[in-house]
């Protein structure tokens, strides 16, 4: 037994060496060509798919898993493409139970949805294996675009822009592109660095520069962007992380769930990296299964996950909720934080309060609990910061806190279109993000052509 | 309890599922191992005449069709009869015969189209104390070039005239092995009916090239860049024999002729077709060649489950039961009305009957109705055509329902007649018969 397992306090190198690749192996490891064949015989093609209806991005399933059943997995992946340049990311990440997967008829009818999600990955990692690009640049435009954020958004809306003929330029704050692709999904959603190699696979139709280390607000302003480009895109996700509003959340050993995924995705060596004993997650979502899971992989002893309201609550999928469970993981609900306790500066445990429903109001009943803990994950959702935005040009529209956008996803703002995470009604899904990048590409395009 | 055991011809068998003459009953290895799994007969494959045998290509000598998991629906093959020394197999089998008295052990036999080549083994083959022979008119590949298999039953004349040298010259039952690659099974029928044959035996295997490779251009199976027509049995072609086996059974000509049913039987249930179509017993090959030898144990039992569900005591209860329904277009009562129905409770919603309908018969289906998705049949459309019920993926979903007579047909705006009647006195046929007085 390797020594660390049930050391106190945050640390690394809790498991033994080996263990950790095991760990995070791939969570829906690939079909091989076989499996694929008999998963798309059981599509039963059916006319105006339910599974068609409920991609954000719209993808004809129906016909690209036909075409993987005829032995054309190419032109499956053209079928993928068509609709979503990132279908590689998306089979991987997309949480299938709640979109296509749920309203297949065969779930409906036995339980059993097409594995939708795993027949994409299997077509498209076979056109992505071959570099086959499907998209010819149309005639240069002369005209460009500036995107802000390299994430699935801007991404999405960079491609069908170069495509277009447009000359794009990404400006993304971090190191890398990718953006919640690259920092903010579980390890075994993605493994052998699938990001990177989609962002190149995306960047390869030409076109598109990407220039990393460029944040909105400090290194430039928008009003540069309307200035200098001839549309601008905001894909910049959510900055800011909710706080929990807990006494003595500022004690060491409380850390945000993305930046904790975030670094771990970064790591070169897992057993390097330092994590609780006992670890509490405090929210509902995916990143609160995400960071409650991966600290289970990497050998915390016990890992509970808090939420403030009841199951059928949670933002997690059952898929997930299940995943969390297998891995040991426990959930509980009806519980709020109501004070962090710390020990010498460092956490200790965290006091939490039973809540109730009452009528359509959440409420504490007074009733407390105490969790023993060395590590606390905050995942209550994030939030977007306008500051570098509204700092930085003309004051843009917002609504409910996140940027305003319409149908085609233009903002108040001449010249300026926004999608992914920081828009309203943006739903923290990789695949809606695609779909708004690549909507309003479509817009700009009308713009810059027709004006 | 069900008694399975099976008289065809004379033939005595303890059940009615003999293995056809193919590879599986080439030797007495394969044979021993047949009967030790239950089968009630064998049909020993092919014999050629005395002297150097026939040999086989050396790459493959099948080729098959798949579902998408690899189950085998279709089988196509270029072997030739037994390329064993024919002295070898007569050894054998007259061993094999006497270790398993309770068996039917048939010869079947294939040797060029004249008198004395017949007249030469038949004896040889009677001394092995085999049941009987069967006559090989069927092989579609390599030796029909050299004028025997199907050569021979593709020419109804050539069929007479062996079956009538077969039957003088042995005391043995004859049964005529039949080619389906004719247009009207009935004529060679006909004609070893005509010959004394005791029986006959259908389908052999059906032309056929498999696949095409599309990087090298061949078809399939490739010997060495190259192809050749094979013979095309397993699941694939029961319809089609099962229809030639009717042909045969309901033809005045040969009506009670026996008939040992071949052609794609997989399961008690396939075997149970081709009895009730008329076949005395069955013969199966590519289910055991795909499965093994053990495969007998499911229709065994399965045979006698289903005969004993519905009280049905020996084979005789079975066979042909169903030939009299066998019919002619022009028979079929036009009176007859059925509406599809769709069991929403069942209903998956997958739109495949709406739009097969929608796009390839009647626009009978719908696909949204109050601005939901919904699938209901609409029945001034519905002609009954049954494609619903054949492409929805759900058992009993879709059924088709009969109209009682009286009961208004909303397509047609006419209430269902009572009465049958049929195209031969449709006024639309320019040929109808004036009812008699």
């Amino acid at each position: 037994m390797p020594e660390g397992q049930f050391k106190e306090g945050i640390v690394g190198g809790r498991l033994a060496a080996d263990q950790y690749a095991d760990n995070f192996s791939d969570l829906h490891p690939p079909l091989d060509h076989h499996e694929a064949l008999v998963e798309s015989d059981r599509c039963y093609f059916c006319y105006d798919a339910p599974c068609m209806n409920a991609c954000p991005t719209s993808i004809d399933i129906p016909l690209f898993i036909r075409q993987i059943s005829t032995g054309n997995p190419i032109g499956s992946a053209k079928t993928i493409f068509d609709q979503n340049i990132l279908g590689g990311m998306c089979a991987r990440v997309c949480p299938t139970e709640t979109l296509c997967e749920e309203v297949c008829v065969r779930e409906v009818a036995e339980g059993k949805p097409v594995q939708i999600g795993r027949l994409q990955r299997y077509a498209t990692d076979v056109a992505m294996a071959e570099n086959k690009q499907f998209y010819p640049r149309a005639t240069a435009t002369g005209k460009t675009v500036a995107v802000v954020g390299a994430g699935p958004a801007g991404l999405a809306a960079a491609h069908r822009l170069a495509r277009h003929g447009h000359d794009v330029t990404i400006l993304e704050a971090r190191p890398k592109a990718g953006g919640l692709n690259e920092y903010g999904i579980a390890a075994y959603k993605s493994v052998d660095n699938f990001a990177q190699a989609e962002v190149d696979y995306v960047t390869a139709i030409g076109g598109i520069d990407i220039q990393n280390g460029k944040a909105l607000g400090r290194d430039y302003q928008l009003s540069d962007l309307i200035r200098n480009y001839d549309a601008v895109f905001l894909g910049m996700g959510l900055g800011g992380v909710n706080a929990l509003r807990a006494d003595g959340e500022d004690a060491a050993g409380v850390t945000n769930a993305v930046e904790f995924i975030a670094e771990l995705r970064q790591a070169s060596d897992l057993s390097g990296l330092p994590v609780g004993r006992r670890v509490v997650v405090i929210g509902g979502g995916m990143t609160a299964i995400d960071a409650a899971v991966q600290s289970k992989l990497l050998g915390a002893e016990e890992v509970t996950i808090c939420y403030r309201r009841g199951q059928d609550h949670m933002n997690a999928s059952e898929f997930e909720q299940d995943l969390a469970a297998a891995n040991g993981v426990t959930i509980r609900h009806w519980l709020q934080p109501k004070r962090v306790i710390a020990e010498g500066g460092k956490v200790s445990g965290i006091e939490l309060e039973y809540t109730a429903l009452n009528g359509d109001r959440l409420a504490g009943t007074g009733e407390t609990l105490t969790l023993v803990a060395d590590q606390v994950f905050k995942a209550i959702g994030q939030s977007f910061v306008p500051a570098a935005l509204n700092g930085s040009g003309a004051s843009i529209d917002l609504e409910a806190g996140r940027i305003k956008v319409d149908g085609e996803g233009r903002t108040s703002l001449a010249k300026v279109w926004a999608g992914g995470d920081c828009i309203f009604g943006g739903d923290d899904l990789t695949v809606s993000a695609v779909a708004q990048g690549r909507d309003a590409a479509e817009s700009i395009h009308r713009s810059l052509t027709q004006g | 309890m069900a008694d399975i055991r099976n008289n065809f011809v004379g033939i005595k068998s303890p059940n009615p599922f003999w293995l056809a003459s193919a590879p599986p009953t080439d030797k007495a290895y394969n044979v021993i191992r047949a009967f030790k799994a239950g089968w009630g007969g064998v049909v020993w494959k092919t014999l050629g005449e005395e002297g150097p045998p026939v040999v086989n290509v050396n790459g493959p000598r099948y080729g098959a069709i798949w579902g998408a998991d690899r189950r085998l629906l279709g089988l196509n093959n270029i072997e030739l009869i037994t390329d064993r020394d024919l002295q070898t197999n007569l050894r054998e089998m007259k061993q094999v015969k006497m270790d398993w008295p309770d068996r039917a052990l048939i010869a079947s036999i294939m040797v060029p189209c004249e008198e004395e080549s017949w007249k030469a083994i038949l004896p040889l083959v009677e001394e092995t104390g085999a049941d009987g022979i069967e006559l090989n008119f069927g092989c579609p590949h390599g030796m029909s070039e050299r004028g025997m298999g199907a050569a021979v039953g593709q020419v109804p004349e050539y069929i007479e005239m062996v079956v009538r040298w077969c039957k003088q010259y042995t005391r043995m039952p004859v049964i005529t092995k039949l080619t389906p690659n004719i247009t009207d099974i009935r004529k060679p029928a006909r004609a070893a009916h005509a010959g004394g044959t005791d029986a006959v035996s259908l389908i052999n295997t059906i032309n056929s090239i498999t696949g095409v490779d599309l990087d090298s251009f061949a078809p399939m199976p490739t010997i060495d860049g190259k192809g050749s027509h094979g013979g095309y049995c397993g699941p694939a072609v029961k319809p089609i024999a099962m229809n030639m086996v009717a042909e045969i059974a309901r033809d005045p000509e040969t009506r009670g002729l026996p008939i040992s049913g071949i052609g794609g039987i997989t399961t008690w249930r396939d075997a149970a077709e081709f009895m009730a179509l008329g076949a005395g017993n069955v013969q199966v090959c590519t289910a055991a060649m795909t499965y093994g030898f053990k495969i007998v144990q499911e229709m065994i039992a399965g045979l006698e489950n289903w005969m004993d569900d519905k009280g049905h005591r020996s084979l005789d209860d079975v066979i042909g039961r169903a030939t009299p329904n066998v019919t002619d277009w022009q028979y079929l009562n036009l009176n007859y009305v059925a509406k599809a129905h769709i069991d929403q409770d069942a209903c998956i919603k997958c739109g495949r009957c709406h739009i097969a309908c929608e796009d390839t018969s009647h626009q009978a289906i719908t696909n949204v109705v109050n601005g939901i998705r919904h699938f209901e049949v609409i029945e001034a459309e519905c002609v009954g055509c049954n494609l619903c019920v054949n492409v929805c993926p759900v058992d009993n979903c879709i059924t088709m329902e009969p109209l009682a007579a009286g009961v208004m047909d909303q397509r047609t705006g006419k209430p269902v007649s009572p009465v049958y009647a049929n195209w031969t006195t449709h006024p639309n046929n320019p040929m109808a018969k004036v009812a008699a007085e």
